[in-house]
């Protein structure tokens, strides 16, 4: 009986309808003109209980939450990790420093090879921290639709189609949008040609 | 010119992970006076109280960006003004590379880099040493 569209076309037939009949301003369209706005409420309301059998009050208190923890949790996983990766490394350079020479050099160019890999947390933080941004507007999102349906339904219907997901940053703030996925950003040897463009 | 290891360098990262990585290749490049800050605005009051012969900064931070930072120390009438800057960050973009240039960056390091190319970058900036 329903389509994902919530009838669309159904709806705008019979608001076309109800315009016209409106515009004769007859006494007998009157009828006509009441059972097709309770059709209508019909239409309006089954698409309410079908959005409202989503649960968008659940997607909102409970499954973004605990992505968003989830997420943040990898941020402090990685970086106590990381910490304690460096805390070794720190040691392994304070005893390589009483090692003979040629050792010391070796060991200490392989310690700088881990603390390069470390900074993989910075970037995996930086990554994690645009997804939960992510989510907290889709969080936004979801309780603004729960907000027009009412807090009977917990959900409910509406195509509301003003969204405004395009960025609305200016400025330098429109700049920050890194760390740039593979193929979106550009080398260290392009910014150096680019750099030296300007000398 | 010789390049004066004992020179104070700031480095600026809201991930102290970041600020660990940095301060220890800097280390093992023998420069052992090394300042941190997290973010622009401590940078920035750090840059007030204290000569330094080097910033190198990150871009993404708040509530000071690098940037910003960057745009507060070129544009202050005071004698940090000139002080070499290096920025370090994951903004890989063009336009991010250009705004930084036209603000007066020094030089450019993308994340994640090595301990060869934050040496090649700092000997550009202040000389080979």
């Amino acid at each position: 009986m329903s389509s994902p569209s919530y009838q669309k076309d159904k709806v705008v037939r019979i608001i076309n309808s109800v315009i016209e009949k409106v515009s004769l301003s007859k006494e007998q369209e009157h009828v006509a003109v009441y059972h097709q706005l309770k059709e209508l409420q019909a239409i309006i309301e089954q698409a309410r209980s079908e959005i409202g059998l989503a649960r968008p009050a659940d997607i909102k208190d409970k499954h973004i939450p605990t992505a968003t923890d989830e997420l943040d949790a990898i941020i402090e996983a990685t970086a106590t990790a990381t910490g304690s990766i460096m805390d070794a490394c720190e040691a392994i350079e304070e005893k390589a420093a009483t090692m003979p020479g040629d050792c010391a050099d070796q060991v200490s160019a392989e310690v700088t090879k881990i603390y390069e890999a470390c900074s993989f947390q910075d970037i995996t933080g930086q990554r994690i921290t645009k997804v939960v941004s992510t989510l907290k507007t889709i969080e936004e999102k979801v309780d603004s639709l729960i907000r027009i349906l009412g807090d009977d339904h917990h959900g409910g219907a509406t195509s509301h189609g003003g969204g405004d997901d395009g960025d609305q940053r200016e400025g330098d703030a429109a700049l920050l949008n890194g760390p740039q996925l593979a193929g979106q950003g550009v080398s260290q040897e392009e910014i150096d040609r680019l750099l030296s463009e300007f000398d | 010119m010789a390049v004066d290891k004992n020179m104070n360098i700031l480095i600026v990262d809201d991930y102290t992970t970041m600020l660990r990585i940095i301060k220890n290749l800097l280390k093992q490049l023998e420069f052992n006076n090394v300042d941190e800050a997290t973010d622009g605005s401590m940078a920035l009051e750090k840059i007030k109280n204290k000569t330094y012969g080097l910033v190198i900064s990150d871009w993404n931070m708040e509530p000071m960006t690098g940037l910003e930072l960057l745009k507060q120390v070129r544009g202050s009438n005071d004698n940090f003004k000139n002080v070499p800057f290096i920025m370090v960050t994951a903004e890989s973009k063009t336009e991010n590379v250009v705004a930084a240039k036209q603000a007066g960056v020094n030089n450019y390091i993308v994340k994640p880099f090595n301990a060869e190319t934050l040496k090649m970058k700092i000997a550009s900036v202040l000389g080979d040493f």
